[in-house]
């Protein structure tokens, strides 16, 4: 790997060099000022590099190598399910007869594409336990926002105007109460108790007749199971508010318990996470929302459904739908790979991939548990936190382990989240590690526990392989620098 | 083991029981509430090998019209467009699309450095200070800007053109119902916004004038104009904005635009059934702390080397929590990528050559169909114009399918105003023979 920066491509351009092949132009070419008022013509190109296609290729490549992915090796990063992206889903999701579908034709000309989101739907139904589906939102924080949209709606339709308030425990993912104030609520938030769980007391005296819906990951984000759902649940309930299902960590019950069966009224599933869709760098991901019978009516439109005649049919005809919340039918690439990933694994695949998720998790821990401190004792599910803070002590913290693990070769877990454990280390295997990387990964952590006893300079200066340093953030913030600038532009102005 | 992607060999299990004390996985999932957890097997399709999945996806894929199959003259917001051979290539290679969201800059400078040089390509190209890593589409990025524009004023209105897409305008109320921000829409006079309706919706309570350029019927507006009545009143001027059409016209900056949003599915990205595209948001910086979505920042290590990162993060969702002004959390990383690399590809002369192509096959065309007596919607027109049938345009639409083609958008089906009018898409992809034999059918069906 190539050490320090590499030249942007528009350092790389050279005037005259190009990339492309057009077709030729066989109609007969007018003056441009012809057709369009010169008034709307560009008068200067705009400044796109001038690169031949294998140097192109070599800028990506190099630049793909400043890169580290799951298939570069093991990436523990706690609530984000960084399982192994199957190569079929890729296959198919390039299949011509899919890539080149085109969402505004007549239904009979996309009867293959409707099949895929009807068949999808119908999967995740079941592996949910929810009455009706759409895979409408882009992504989890959009399926969020869409299913508290829903409930808003059945809240009015109601006639209950007063429901203003969203409940999020305290350990909640930002997303969670970000989206209940962009969907127009206010995000009232839940005390953990000691042993990581909601605290009932606490929430007891939170619902009231302005109790619109709590948001709750089960297991949550420290990875530990409410095992009081079903109070919880009641309690919401009889409150008249609904419980929503965040699906983050949908990848430790499937097969296990369903949200539906648990008492949710609505969820939302990351398919980039739990059905590998692969992360892109960042996305695109893709958010299905679930739900109940009684909020069905609301759904984004339009919807997809199937004729007695097994033809499948855009219905646009939904008059209590809260609307569109994304053009087209969603992601439709990434629930294409969702849907492949199911296919491939069935009923007995997708509980096996909780149980090993599972168990992953808890012989991580149980390795760990000696040498960092460990704040919740019972068993996880998919995902444990543990403390830096034994570390701390020694004058390392959190952010220098996380920057050593990087000279070994991982990605290090998420760090300081959630915000309710000291120098916490969010770790998140998945089922699809084996058990020699486990142990790889765990005697590489004690290892640095050891170096932070022992030699603490080479955790605190780490890391020290990588292709660059630990870069300056409050420089980035502070004078932000967004784009390349070229030298003689700056100079015209 | 039982699974290819199920490493976990039993005697493995075993040795991992042992570690934690337990003789069965099952007690793994004891807190679970008995009278709740799920008993037996989900009901769902059996597996199936690799081969055969391949086959029955293969099948299914196949019974969709295509590109692939038929010559498209559809566009409507996706695009058949040329993508050059090595976006593929480039988007295929694990280390960009099996990476998580840039957070530890160290091991993703590639990642970093491909998202910068993408704001940056979306800056040239519409003539805006600063432009995000990306959005989820081009409808929600517009949706965003009219949040956000509420936001800074502080006003509670947008006047929006129907001259915009028709499902941006529909996310756009979704959005806004949820803030209660007042959605105002402003009809068209032929296939341009009407610009007196125009000025006389916008008011000191118009946080936002926003219009499309080109327009959904693919209509170059009169950005001059429309940005006098946008400032009028101190609202922001967004226009959504085809990127490709931009490396040709003039861009919004130029006129004076706050924000620019719109969709590069143009470049790089099959229309893959509508999803995913790619959408960006450009800003003046003015603006710039009160973006929605990911940004990244040039800055340098210890040894002052050039890096990125990600920056302004105090503005995001995991920061602000409820304070956050918008809930996006995920961009479009990889197609944002294909995007950056299908503009490389094209480079300085290749954008301006394909945006010149669509004007000119599209101007043949409506010339051809003029020729023969259509009645063609006036308008300077990038690649797409509205043409008046005789007939139902799905009707048509479904004949034209058992002649190879696959014809344009049935206009009726959003705009009642629009009845029997398809919107025709011409792209640089389409030859001579295809506008021609097109035209020929379209003329037969008419009749």
């Amino acid at each position: 790997m190539l050490k320090g920066s590499s030249p942007l491509i528009f350092e790389r351009s050279t005037e005259d060099r190009f990339a492309y092949s057009l077709p030729d132009l066989e109609v007969e070419k007018h003056e441009l000022s012809d057709i369009i008022d010169p008034k709307f013509i560009r008068k200067t190109k705009a400044e796109l590099p001038e690169i031949s296609e294998l140097d192109l290729m070599r800028h990506y490549t190099e630049l793909s190598n400043k890169n580290h992915g799951v298939d570069s090796g093991f990436y523990p990063l706690g609530s984000c399910t960084m399982k192994y992206n199957p190569k079929i889903n890729e296959k198919v999701a390039r299949m011509p007869g899919f890539a080149n579908s085109h969402p505004e034709q007549n239904d009979k000309a996309i009867q293959g594409s409707l099949e895929v989101v009807y068949d999808m739907q119908e999967h995740l139904k079941e592996i949910t336990g929810m009455d009706e589906i759409t895979l409408q939102p882009a992504a989890g924080a959009q399926g969020e926002w869409t299913a508290l949209m829903m409930i808003k709606a059945f809240h009015e339709a109601n006639g209950d105007h007063n429901r203003t308030k969203v409940i999020v425990p305290d350990s909640a993912h930002g997303t969670n109460p970000a989206s209940a104030v962009v969907a127009g609520f206010e995000a009232v938030t839940v005390k953990s108790n000691d042993r990581g769980l909601v605290d009932i007391d606490h929430l007891k005296t939170l619902v009231g007749n302005d109790t619109a819906a709590i948001m709750l990951t089960n297991p949550n984000t420290l990875g530990l199971f409410e095992e009081d759902i079903i109070e919880i649940r009641d309690i919401v309930h009889d409150a008249g508010g609904k419980l929503y299902y965040d699906g983050a960590n949908l990848n430790a019950i499937m097969a296990k318990v369903r949200p539906g069966d648990m008492g949710f009224d609505a969820v939302h599933l990351n398919l980039h996470k739990t059905f590998t869709g692969p992360h892109g760098g960042g996305g695109p991901g893709s958010g299905p929302i679930g739900v109940k019978a009684e909020l069905a009516k609301f759904l984004p439109k339009p919807l997809v459904v199937k004729d007695e005649d097994d033809t499948y049919r855009v219905e646009h005809n939904v008059p209590d739908s809260i609307g569109r919340v994304k053009p087209f039918y969603g992601n439709f690439g990434i629930f294409l790979r969702a849907y492949t990933y199911i296919r491939t694994m069935g009923p007995d695949g997708l509980k096996e991939v909780s149980e090993n998720a599972v168990l992953n998790a808890n012989y991580m821990m149980r390795r760990l548990e000696g040498t960092f401190e460990l704040p919740y004792e019972q068993h996880c599910k998919h995902e444990f936190v543990i403390s830096g803070s034994r570390q701390k002590k020694m004058g390392v913290r959190t952010l220098d382990i996380a920057k050593r693990l990087l000279d070994f070769g991982y990605h290090p877990p998420t760090i300081y989240f959630p915000l309710n454990v000291e120098e916490c280390m969010m770790i998140e295997p998945t089922e699809t590690e084996s058990k020699e990387t486990l142990d790889g990964f765990v005697d590489t952590l004690i290892h640095i526990s050891k170096e932070a006893e022992e030699n603490p300079d080479i955790v605190l200066e780490a890391p020290h392989t990588t292709v660059i340093g630990r870069l300056d953030e409050t420089l980035a913030a502070r004078k932000p620098v967004l784009r390349f600038q070229r030298e003689e532009i700056i100079e015209e102005k | 083991m039982s699974h290819r992607y199920l490493p976990l060999t039993e005697k493995d299990k075993n040795e991992m029981l042992d570690t934690i004390g337990i003789s069965d996985i099952s007690e793994l999932f004891s807190d679970i509430p008995e009278n709740v957890r799920f008993k037996g097997d989900l009901n769902i399709k059996p597996k199936k090998s690799e081969t055969s999945l391949l086959r029955e996806l293969g099948r299914i894929a196949n019974k969709n019209i295509t590109t692939e199959t038929h010559v498209s003259f559809l566009g409507a917001g996706a695009y058949d467009h040329y993508i050059p051979t090595v976006v593929d290539h480039v988007i295929s290679r694990s280390e960009f699309y099996t990476a998580y969201t840039p957070y530890q800059p160290e091991i993703s400078q590639g990642e970093l450095q491909a998202i910068f040089e993408f704001q940056t390509l979306i800056s040239e190209l519409t003539a805006m200070d600063v432009a995000n890593s990306s959005m989820y589409d081009g409808p929600t990025a517009f949706a965003e800007a009219a949040t956000m524009a509420a936001g800074k004023t502080r006003k509670k209105k947008v006047v929006v053109s129907k001259g915009v897409h028709y499902q941006a305008v529909e996310v756009l109320k979704t959005y806004c119902k949820a803030q209660n921000i007042e959605v105002v829409e402003v009809g068209l006079d032929g296939s341009y916004t009407d610009l007196e309706k125009l000025d006389a919706a916008s008011d000191e309570d118009t946080a936002a004038v926003m219009v499309q350029y080109p327009n959904f019927l693919g209509s170059v507006e009169d950005l001059e104009a429309i940005e006098k009545i946008a400032h009028k009143n101190k609202g922001l001027f967004v226009v959504n904005s085809n990127p490709l059409a931009l490396s040709i016209l003039t861009p919004p900056g130029e006129f004076g635009a706050d924000i620019v949003t719109g969709d590069t599915q143009v470049f790089g990205i099959p229309t893959q059934f509508g999803g995913p595209h790619c959408g960006y948001f450009a800003a003046t910086s003015k603006l710039m702390r009160k973006m929605p979505g990911r940004l990244v920042g040039q800055t340098q290590d210890d040894e002052g080397n050039r890096g990125f990162v990600l920056t302004l993060q105090a503005r995001e969702q995991h920061i602000r929590r409820d304070k956050a002004t918008s809930n996006i959390c995920s961009n479009q990383a990889l197609n944002a990528l294909a995007s950056s690399v299908a503009m490389s590809a094209l480079g300085k002369k290749g954008a301006v050559e394909m945006a010149e192509s669509n004007i000119q096959n599209t101007y043949y065309m409506k010339n051809q169909l003029k020729s023969k007596g259509f009645e063609v919607l006036d308008g300077q027109s990038f690649n797409e114009f509205a043409v008046k049938l005789s007939k139902n345009v799905d009707e048509i639409n479904d004949v034209l399918y058992d002649d190879g083609f696959i014809g344009g958008f049935n206009l009726g089906r959003v705009d009642e105003n629009f009845k029997n009018h398809m919107l025709i898409a011409v792209t640089e992809l389409r030859t001579k023979d295809e506008i021609d034999s097109f035209v020929e059918r379209l003329g037969e069906y008419n009749a």
